[in-house]
C-alpha cells in the first residue's frame, strides 16, 4: 500500500530533486504516492505546510528557521532532512544600472567588493542629483535572496534600508518589472535571472556563489511533529529525493525536460538546462559565464543538511533586525537542519576531514561559536525593534 | 482609531466577482469602509496610502508575499501590520486557508472586532468556491452533452442508425462496460479521429 503525500513547491530549478523524485518514479519505488502542488507564494507554502494541508514542502531555508522560532508568523517547528539546493540565485540589474556600475568600476567586474563600491558611488551620485533611490527586489523577507542582496549592497557602505528601496516580488514577475522600470535590480533563483537576460531586460551581475561560496537555499521541509510520527515516511522521502538529486546531476537534459513542463516550472527546457549546468548567458549580447558552483543539487554533499548553514542564516536575520541571537535561538535554528535524519535514511555519516572555512567576500569567516563577534564586524546593520 | 468607527478594510483580489461578493457581504454587515484593489502594480503604495485596518487577500494571488513584507520593520509603514491571529487561533487559520483567503490586521485592533469580519470573509469565499464548482459542473455537463451529440452523429452515419438507436447503443455499451455514457461517447470521437 502506498502512502499518499501532498507536497507544495514553487516553480524554481532548485525544486528539481523533488519534482524528479515524483515524475521519474523514485518516490513511487519508495512506496509514496506524491501529489505535487505548484504554489504561487511562499506565504502559501508556509501556511499550508504549517496547518497540515501539505505533508512536506520545497521551502526557503530561512522560512523553515523563522517558522521554528516563531518570527514574523505563527510558531510551528519545522525540520529539514534533506537540502534541495545550495546556491542557485543571482543578482540581475537593468541595462541602465549595469552601464552605470561598469562606468564606476575600479576592479574586476566579477568581484562583488568592486561592484559594491561602484554601487555606493552610483547611489551617492543619484542622491546628489535628487534622483529617486534605486529599487531592488527579492522574493521574501525571510529568504537567502534578501540576505545575499543585503550582504552585497552593505559591503560598499550602502544601507539597504535607508539608501535604496527593497521590495518583495514573485520571481516570475522580476523580468517584467525590470523592463517596466519598476525595479533596477533583483536577486532571485533560477531560471528567472536567465529569463530576464533572454528577454534583453537585464544583465546578471553576480552569481550568489561570488558572495558566499556555499549557501543553503531550499530545503525539503516537514513539520517536526509529523516527522516524529512518520519516521519511515520521512526516510523514504529522503531516499527518493536523494536518488532524484543524483539523477539531476547525471542527466541534465532529461531533468530540464521534466522541469520545463507547464505544470512544473513552465519555462523553456534549454534555459533550465543552462542553469543546471552553471553555464549562463549573463548579458543580452550573448556573453556567457560558467561556474560549477552556480547551483549544487546532488553533488559536493549539497543534499546533506548542514546546521552551520542554519546558524549563518540566523545571523543574517539578526543583522537585519528580524530577530536577535540568543544561545536558545541559535540551538533552535541549527536543530532545523537534520543531518541525522539524512544519515538514517541513506546509511551515510558525517563527511570525514576538516570542513572548509565558512567565508563570504566580505567580513571574517563565520564562527558558529561567536555569532555576536561575527555580527559586530559589520559596519552596516539594523537593530531589532 | 475610534472604537466605534467602522474599520477600514482593503480587499486585494484579482477576481472582480469574488471581490464584489465579499464587498457586498461586508457592507450588509455594516462595514462601510471597504475598498477593493484589483491592480497589483504598485500594490504596496496603494495600501500605504489607504492606511487600512484590515487587508484581505486571496491565496491565488502571488502578491501575497509582497504583503508579508509589511511585517518587516520599514520606513514606509506607518502602523505595524500583524498576522490576523495569535498562536491560539489555529482553527481560524485553518478555516481561512481552507477557504483560500488570508487576512492581515493592523496591530492593536481588538480580537472581538476582527473575528466577525474574518468569519464573514471565510463564509463568502466558501460560497464563491461553491458557485465556481457549480459553474464548472454545469459547463462540463454542457460539454458532455456536446460530445454525446457528436458521437451519436458518427454512429448514425457509420451504422445507419436512427438517433434513438444510436443513443441506446451507447447507453447499453456504457452499462455493460460500467462506464459513463460520456466516456463511451468520447472514445467514439477519439476512435473516429484516429481512423480518419
Amino acid at each position: 500500500m502506498s502512502v499518499p503525500l501532498h507536497i507544495g513547491f514553487i516553480p524554481l530549478v532548485d525544486a528539481a530533486a523533488l519534482i524528479v523524485a515524483v515524475d521519474k518514479g523514485f518516490a513511487a519505488v519508495e512506496g509514496l504516492d506524491v501529489t505535487l502542488v505548484r504554489e504561487v507564494s511562499w506565504s502559501n507554502v508556509r501556511d499550508k505546510l504549517n496547518i497540515g494541508l501539505f505533508d512536506a514542502a520545497h521551502l526557503l531555508a530561512p522560512v523553515a528557521i523563522a517558522s521554528s522560532l516563531g518570527i514574523g508568523h505563527v510558531k510551528v517547528p519545522i525540520v529539514a532532512p534533506f537540502n534541495l539546493g545550495i546556491n542557485g540565485n543571482a543578482i540581475t540589474v537593468s541595462p541602465v544600472l549595469h552601464a552605470a556600475l561598469m562606468g564606476e568600476l575600479d576592479g574586476d567586474r566579477f568581484d562583488p567588493m568592486a561592484t559594491a563600491r561602484a554601487l555606493a558611488r552610483v547611489v551617492t551620485a543619484r542622491r546628489k542629483k535628487g534622483a529617486e533611490p534605486l529599487t531592488f527586489a527579492m522574493t521574501f523577507p525571510f529568504s537567502t535572496h534578501n540576505y545575499q542582496l543585503r550582504f552585497w549592497i552593505a559591503a560598499g557602505g550602502v544601507d539597504p534600508d535607508e539608501d535604496v528601496r527593497l521590495v518583495v516580488l514573485p520571481p516570475p514577475f522580476m523580468a517584467q518589472s525590470l523592463a517596466s522600470g519598476q525595479i533596477d535590480g533583483f536577486c532571485a533563483g533560477a531560471p528567472w535571472n536567465s529569463v530576464a537576460v533572454d528577454r534583453g531586460d537585464g544583465h546578471i551581475l553576480h552569481f550568489v556563489s561570488d558572495i558566499l561560496v556555499r549557501a543553503a537555499e531550499k530545503v525539503l521541509a516537514v513539520r517536526q511533529g509529523w516527522a516524529e510520527k512518520n519516521v519511515g515516511v520521512v526516510a523514504a522521502l529522503t531516499r527518493a529525493a536523494s536518488r532524484a538529486a543524483d539523477f539531476v546531476e547525471q542527466d541534465r537534459a532529461e531533468t530540464a525536460r521534466i522541469l520545463a513542463k507547464p505544470d512544473r516550472i513552465g519555462v523553456d527546457a534549454e534555459v533550465i538546462q543552462r542553469t543546471l549546468e552553471g553555464r549562463l548567458k549573463i548579458s543580452p549580447d550573448g556573453t556567457m559565464r560558467e561556474s560549477d558552483r552556480y547551483l549544487l543539487v546532488g553533488r559536493e554533499a549539497a543534499a546533506r543538511p548542514d546546521p552551520v548553514q542554519a546558524a549563518w542564516l540566523l545571523s543574517q536575520m539578526a543583522r537585519w533586525g528580524q530577530t536577535t541571537v540568543s544561545p536558545k535561538a541559535l540551538a533552535t535554528a541549527m536543530a532545523v537542519f537534520r543531518p541525522d535524519l539524512y544519515d538514517v535514511a541513506l546509511g551515510t555519516s558525517a563527511p570525514a576531514g576538516a570542513t572548509e572555512p565558512f567565508t563570504a567576500f566580505a567580513g571574517p569567516a563565520f564562527d558558529v561559536g561567536d555569532v555576536e563577534g561575527y555580527l559586530a564586524s559589520f559596519a552596516v546593520t539594523r537593530k531589532a525593534l | 482609531m475610534g472604537t466605534e468607527a467602522s474599520p477600514k478594510i482593503v480587499i486585494v483580489d484579482e477576481s472582480p466577482i469574488r471581490a464584489a461578493i465579499l464587498q457586498e457581504g461586508l457592507r450588509e454587515a455594516g462595514y462601510t469602509e471597504v475598498v477593493h484593489i484589483s491592480e497589483m502594480q504598485s500594490l504596496l503604495a496603494r495600501i500605504y496610502a489607504l492606511d487600512p485596518d484590515i487587508i484581505v487577500i486571496d491565496l491565488e494571488n502571488p502578491s501575497r508575499d509582497s504583503l508579508e513584507q509589511m511585517f518587516q520593520v520599514s520606513r514606509a509603514v506607518r502602523r505595524p501590520i500583524a498576522m490576523f491571529v495569535d498562536q491560539s487561533d489555529a482553527a481560524s487559520i485553518q478555516a481561512s486557508v481552507d477557504a483560500g483567503v488570508s487576512a492581515y490586521i493592523v496591530d492593536g485592533l481588538k480580537k472581538e472586532r476582527i473575528k466577525p469580519i474574518l468569519d464573514l470573509c471565510v463564509s463568502r469565499f466558501n460560497a464563491f468556491a461553491r458557485l465556481q464548482n457549480e459553474l464548472d459542473r454545469t459547463k462540463s455537463a454542457l460539454e458532455e452533452r456536446k460530445v454525446i451529440d457528436r458521437a451519436k452523429g458518427i454512429l448514425m452515419k457509420l451504422k445507419g442508425l436512427t438517433e434513438e438507436e444510436a443513443y441506446v447503443l451507447m447507453r447499453s455499451t456504457a452499462m455493460r462496460e460500467k462506464k459513463k455514457i460520456g466516456e463511451i461517447a468520447q472514445s467514439i470521437l477519439t476512435a473516429s479521429e484516429l481512423l480518419k
